[in-house]
């Protein structure tokens, strides 16, 4: 009855708006209107093109206004993350000013050549200095950010070479519909072999490590991940049934996860989160949130969430991964090392975890 | 039009004219502009309304999440129990979303609608190379519409993996309700339809090549033919890989193979799928899905580049610069597809490569972009609806094509690789600008397919208003993503981080509102002018190009008498030394008059 109800009034709101337009068309109708564009037309949409091009400034500068807090192009809490942020900004910085010149120059010229009736247009076909101009002018600008964006990857994705030297704690991201878990790989820094098809849900052997391999005995495996700052960490990820993302927006740090294969990415986190709860930019953001989640009280407690929101690091899935792939998260604390080694001590190994 | 083709009006060629009934004129036509008025009916406008409206109720839920929602309730019946969306048929939406507007309606719906239409008839030949193919190509077409759309009503749902469909999760189907028959309908539905897009493609590829008429050789084609011509050229390139990674997704689903699978723990036991990858599948989606936002993007260019031209009165600025960027854009679209990958787990090294070659892609689009605004200077600008959404595509395709500069470098992708940064992005660059494509296209082209005009008035309103929302749904959400939000969250509200993004997005909701109920002016307009438009005069647009010489009335073989000749290019508006500020192609140079070498 009621689905009738609604087609009803889907069908009436349609019938009313059928009539509005129709008016509207009637009422253009005063002497022959040939459907072709007129003096009038010409004019009234060359000034509407000038008011188009202040509106798109206009919603620029209103997006910067209220929204440019948003943006995580500062605060980043890892080593490699200001390099992302320098080239992101100097990135933006380029993609503006083309974009308001360019913008500029189009509407701009939609309005100062409206057509007029026994006007007659520049016949002009070709000109092979300008097609040079802007050719060359991209590609030195592109070459640029070609060059120092590809220094930037390497940077963060060389992974040998930045461990090396450096002796990164190894941690497996262990990804699965629809949480993550998180393997430290103990004193020996050694990940022990794993495989699906050696999971044992009656051992909890959920991971599938092989537990013949002595690797595999001081691991340690948890559901909260903890890293110490300023240590470099390796993450090796891995996934039992669908892709997965590992994404750590803070750390500027993102990797699939694969099953069937093992992937890696390495960051140093640098700023912990006490740390970052302190940083005057995040109080900020934190206290616009809590405003917000003020004015929602009632849907948030119906939901049973805490209504003050803190601050955590968070990893979250970024991969389309099911159901509930808009829950699939993973608190991440930062921390000092003594807190850090403090934390793991209290941790279960696997040798000691099964059943 | 000129004297020429009235004369040929009396010549004494035989046009053949079959015994037509209803069945063969209307349903199984051979007809190349009954076939694009089919293309367009059923791709454009019955597609493309379902499509948007999905998109409302994807943003409905976004910005009001897990709130009753009478529209869910109707609509989506046992999938919104009480009102609110259920999560899972939440991602079918999304995924049915995507693959309806890049396949069927921005590649079947656009390209189907006006290579159809204008091939034939700007080329000056009488029909398609092959009519037949061609009538077969639009039905498959329509067979896998409908099987794309009763994936809605199987028990378990449609397909809900994205419209990338990356297994294993479009392959298990204990992973996700859609996996099942929804997605097998879903390949079954894309097979048939790679079928119709191959067979079109050939088919206008071929019809290029050799149905030129008299004089109309290839550095005289208008721009859109060369884009269309280009686009078909991708297509064959392109469709096939999509096709086979399909039947090998099918293989996997059905026949226990293990090309994308490995190493899988769900549900309580181990698979026994062992040595495939996923990673295989999105090289071989991606060799497709590249190209396939050219094969999007290059008709609507080509559409405008026409019609800024026409309405300018001047020529399109740099014709060989453009015809040179088109087959840059194409060649460069085959190299690029692991711009979507760079995350994937694929060798870094393999990252730097495409970050080259995408950045690259900027350079010919940059031409482009400069080229259409150099033709509007010191131009006699008509601004008829068309021209309006052409100049309002130059803007989408700008404001979209450089926040790609962002996507495409490696070493930026990392933070915002699927984040609502690229819904902006492709959004902008692909979707609204093909979508205005599409738009200037109808309004410029109606008076050649119905006889008749659509009112200009409505045009304006459509455009001003569309245009608006269109910057006030994807502007902002730039920023949403830069906020770290992912995409294809059924609700955000499990993440206090991003509780300052649910202002934005509720305003983002209105203004896709607003913009999806304004498309309704331009159904009633449409189908309103069909029947009750103002009669068309024969080149209401005073346009070049030969189309414009054949009379109002639809006939076979399109010119009643001989074919056209062809004297000139096409962009001939406003040249010293005639009266009018057009002259068509098929006007013979004057005495002593050059022609501009191109």
């Amino acid at each position: 009855m009621t689905t009738l109800l609604i087609f009803v009034i889907v069908l009436f709101v349609a019938i009313a708006l059928w009539q509005m337009v129709k008016i509207f068309d009637l009422a253009q109708v005063g002497g022959p209107s040939s459907q072709v564009a007129d003096d009038k037309d010409n004019r009234i949409n060359g000034y509407l093109m000038i008011g188009f091009l202040i509106f798109i400034y206009a919603i620029t500068i209103l997006s910067f206004y209220y929204l440019g807090d948003l943006p995580l192009i500062g605060n980043s809490a890892s080593e490699h993350g200001p390099g992302i942020d320098n080239l992101m900004v100097i990135s933006m910085v380029v993609i503006f000013i083309v974009q308001i010149v360019t913008q500029f120059l189009l509407h701009y010229f939609a309005f100062k050549y409206k057509g007029e009736k026994g006007r007659k247009a520049l016949f002009y076909a070709d000109n092979n200095t300008l097609e040079a101009i802007w050719t060359i002018i991209p590609v030195i600008v592109l070459a640029g950010l070609i060059i120092y964006g590809l220094f930037t990857w390497n940077d963060i994705m060389n992974v040998t070479a930045a461990t090396d030297d450096e002796d990164p704690m190894v941690i497996e991201l262990y990804a699965q519909q629809f949480n993550w878990k998180a393997r430290y790989s103990g004193e020996d820094n050694v990940l022990g072999q794993a495989n699906v098809r050696l999971i044992d849900l009656d051992r909890a052997n959920i991971l599938g490590l092989d537990e013949a391999d002595p690797y595999a005995q001081d691991d340690v495996i948890v559901t909260e991940l903890h890293l110490p700052k300023g240590r470099p960490i390796l993450f090796k990820m891995r996934s039992q049934d669908v892709l997965h993302s590992a994404y750590m927006p803070h750390f500027r740090a993102q990797m699939n996860c694969v099953p069937g294969m093992v992937t890696q990415f390495a960051f140093t986190p640098m700023v912990t989160t006490a740390e970052m709860r302190q940083n005057p930019d995040m109080q900020d953001k934190v206290k616009n949130i809590n405003e917000i989640r003020l004015e929602n009280k009632e849907d948030i407690e119906a939901r049973g969430q805490d209504l003050v929101y803190e601050f955590d690091y968070l990893l979250l899935c970024n991969k389309i991964c099911g159901k509930s792939h808009y829950n699939m998260q993973m608190k991440i604390i930062v921390e000092e090392q003594e807190e850090f080694d403090a934390w793991m001590a209290e941790q279960t190994k696997f040798a000691a975890s099964l059943n | 039009m000129g004297a020429t083709a009235e004369a040929h009006l009396h010549d004494d060629h035989e046009v053949h004219h079959h015994k037509e009934t209803f069945v063969t004129k209307y349903i199984f036509s051979q007809d190349h502009k009954m076939i694009a008025k089919q293309y367009l009916i059923t791709g454009v406008l019955v597609m493309g309304i379902i499509g948007i409206f999905m998109s409302l109720m994807i943003r409905m839920q976004i910005a009001w999440p897990e709130q009753p929602n009478v529209l869910f309730e109707t609509f989506l019946g046992k999938w919104a129990p009480g009102g609110v969306m259920d999560a899972d048929i939440y991602l079918a939406l999304v995924t049915i979303h995507g693959t309806l507007m890049v396949f069927f309606v921005l590649t079947a719906g656009l390209s189907g609608t006006f290579s159809n239409l204008l091939i034939p008839l700007q080329i000056g030949a009488r029909d398609m190379a092959s009519g037949f193919l061609n009538m077969i190509s639009y039905w498959l077409f329509f067979i896998s519409c409908v099987v794309m759309i009763a994936s809605f009503f199987v028990e378990m749902g449609p397909a809900a993996a994205g419209w990338t469909i990356y297994p294993p999760l479009s392959a298990l189907e204990m992973a996700q309700p859609g996996s099942g028959l929804g997605m097998t309908l879903w390949l079954v539905s894309m097979a048939i339809f790679i079928a119709s897009s191959l067979l079109g493609s050939l088919n206008y590829i071929v019809t290029v090549i050799n149905l030129r008429t008299k004089g109309m050789s290839m550095t005289r084609l208008p721009l859109t033919i060369w884009a269309f011509f280009v686009t078909a050229v991708i297509g064959v390139i392109s469709f096939p890989v999509l096709l086979s990674a399909a039947l090998l997704l099918i293989m996997d689903r059905s026949f226990g193979t293990s090309f994308f699978l490995s190493d899988i723990f769900i549900q309580g036991e181990v698979l026994h799928y062992q040595g495939g990858s996923p990673v295989l599948f999105e090289h071989l989606f991606w060799f497709l899905g590249h190209p396939e936002v050219y094969i999007v993007l290059l008709p609507a260019l080509g559409i405008t580049s026409e019609i800024i031209a026409t309405n300018s009165r001047k020529p399109i600025f740099g014709y060989r610069a453009m015809v040179a960027s088109i087959l840059a854009i194409a060649f460069l679209s085959t190299i690029v597809w692991g711009h979507h990958m760079f995350i994937s787990g694929m060798n870094p090294f393999l990252g730097s490569v495409f970050t080259f070659t995408t950045l690259l892609i900027a350079i010919p689009s940059a031409v482009k972009a400069f080229n259409y605004i150099t033709t509007l200077w010191k131009g006699n600008l008509q601004m008829n609806p068309a021209m309006l959404f052409s100049i309002g595509l130059v803007s989408t395709f700008i404001t979209g094509g450089l926040t790609g500069i962002i996507l495409g470098d490696s070493a930026l992708d990392i933070n915002v690789h699927d984040t609502y940064f690229v819904v902006a992005h492709f959004h902008l660059v692909m979707g609204i600008s093909a979508l205005y494509g599409v738009f200037a296209g109808i309004y410029h082209w109606f008076p050649r397919m119905y006889g008749r005009m659509m009112n200009k008035n409505l045009g304006y309103l459509h455009f001003w208003v569309t245009a608006i929302c269109a910057y006030g749904v994807f502007f902002p959400m730039h920023f949403i993503g830069m906020a770290g939000l992912p995409r294809r969250y059924y609700t955000n509200s499990n993440f206090p981080l991003f509780d300052d993004t649910t202002n934005t997005q509720a305003v983002i909701t209105m203004f896709a509102i607003i913009g999806g109920t304004i498309q309704l002016v331009f159904l009633y307009n449409f189908i309103h002018s069909v029947f009750y438009g103002k009669k068309a005069e024969q080149n209401p647009w005073r346009s070049n190009t030969l189309e414009w010489t054949a009379p109002v009335e639809h006939i076979h073989g399109n010119w009643p008498g001989a074919l056209p000749t062809v004297y000139r290019w096409s962009y001939d508006y406003s040249k010293p030394g005639h009266d009018e500020d057009f002259v068509p192609q098929n006007v013979p140079l004057k005495e002593g008059e050059e022609e501009l070498q191109h």
